[in-house]
């Protein structure tokens, strides 16, 4: 990078001596990532941290959940030929599949929010875009989330 | 376009992409997903009504894709973990994404006859 040879003393050859002594000392430099007393504070938080954290602590525990899903409905016992409301009600009698039917239906919507509130930061360019989109984002994860909860917690298998 | 990089264009980019896109389409899915099961707060016809759709040959394919984008982005997504909390990921993330596809490849093989199965029968008789 440099051109010009330096001596110990930070003294380049073109200028020959030193301009600074001790009665005129260097000026002193702050560095750069120095905190001042104009340091603007954080208004943030650590969000953004807590957020990459989550994908990757949920991401865990969903390959266990969506998969084990996925096998149950998909592939054992007949596969989707299965599926109607009377195999429904025989899962949700027993408490350990409610639970796991709402822990996944809570960390994969979170999960794919989040995951989509990263994909409408990268591409929607405009303020007032990025403002709507996640507008519809976030109405449409708090209704989904809240339908399957209520679907899960007032199941009634003598509907009719 | 600028000269290739180290990223751009290579097998770290494209597993990017395709984590993202799986991402987005099982989330939309996933919306829809919540809405027909809510039919059975409706009445057990109109659920069994839709499940019915679910059954037919054309959307055993769709589910076949389901299956698809979800493997790659859970076995990926465990990659993308190791990456970032193993000290050697990095070193080892080309390694690790060419095991993650012969893995995918193998369950997307063994999913066939589970998930299409019931379509051929129907398809083909029997
Ligand atoms: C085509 C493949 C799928 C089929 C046939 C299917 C089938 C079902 C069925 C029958 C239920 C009712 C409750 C139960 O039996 O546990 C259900 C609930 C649920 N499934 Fe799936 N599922 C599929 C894929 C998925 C995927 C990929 C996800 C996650 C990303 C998922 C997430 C959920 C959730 C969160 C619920 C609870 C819904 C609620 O709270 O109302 N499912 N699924
Ligand atoms: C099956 C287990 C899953 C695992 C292991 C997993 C893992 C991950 C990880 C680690 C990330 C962060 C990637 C990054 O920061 O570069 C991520 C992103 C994402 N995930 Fe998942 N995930 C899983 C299931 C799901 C489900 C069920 C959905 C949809 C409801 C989903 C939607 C997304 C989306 C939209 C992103 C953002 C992609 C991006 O920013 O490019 N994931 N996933």
């Amino acid at each position: 990078m440099s051109t010009t040879e330096s001596t110990a003393s930070g003294i380049g050859p073109v200028e020959g001596a030193s301009v600074y002594t001790v009665d005129n000392p260097a000026p002193l430099i702050e560095a750069p990532r120095r905190r001042t007393k104009k340091t603007p504070k954080t208004t943030r938080g650590n969000f953004e941290m807590v957020a990459w954290l989550f994908m990757r602590l949920s991401g865990v525990v969903l390959v266990v959940l969506v998969i084990g899903h996925l096998l149950i409905q998909l592939v054992l016992d007949g596969g989707v030929s299965k599926i109607g409301f009377a195999f429904v009600a025989g899962r949700w009698a027993s408490p350990f599949w409610q639970v796991w039917d709402l822990l996944m239906l809570w960390l994969a919507m979170l999960h794919g929010a989040n995951g989509l509130r990263t994909v409408i930061n990268d591409y929607a360019e405009r303020a007032n875009t990025r403002l709507w989109l996640k507008g519809l984002l976030y109405t449409a994860t708090v209704f989904t989330i809240l339908l399957g909860t209520l679907v899960i917690f007032t199941f009634d298998p003598n509907i009719r | 376009m600028p000269a290739g990089t180290l990223y751009r264009g290579r097998e770290g980019m494209w597993s990017w992409v395709a984590h993202r896109v799986t991402g987005v389409l099982i989330f939309f899915f996933l919306f829809v997903h919540v809405l027909d099961t809510a039919l059975v707060r409706v009445s057990p016809e109109a659920y069994d009504k839709v499940v019915a759709t679910y059954k037919s040959p054309i959307v055993a394919l769709l589910e076949y894709g389901l299956v698809a984008a979800i493997l790659f982005h859970a076995l990926n997504g465990l990659r993308v973990i190791a990456v970032d909390f193993w000290v050697k990921g990095a070193r080892y993330q080309k390694q690790m994404l060419w095991t993650v596809v012969a893995l995918w490849v193998v369950l997307m093989l063994g999913a066939i006859y589970p998930v299409l199965g019931h379509a051929a029968r129907e398809l083909f008789g029997s």
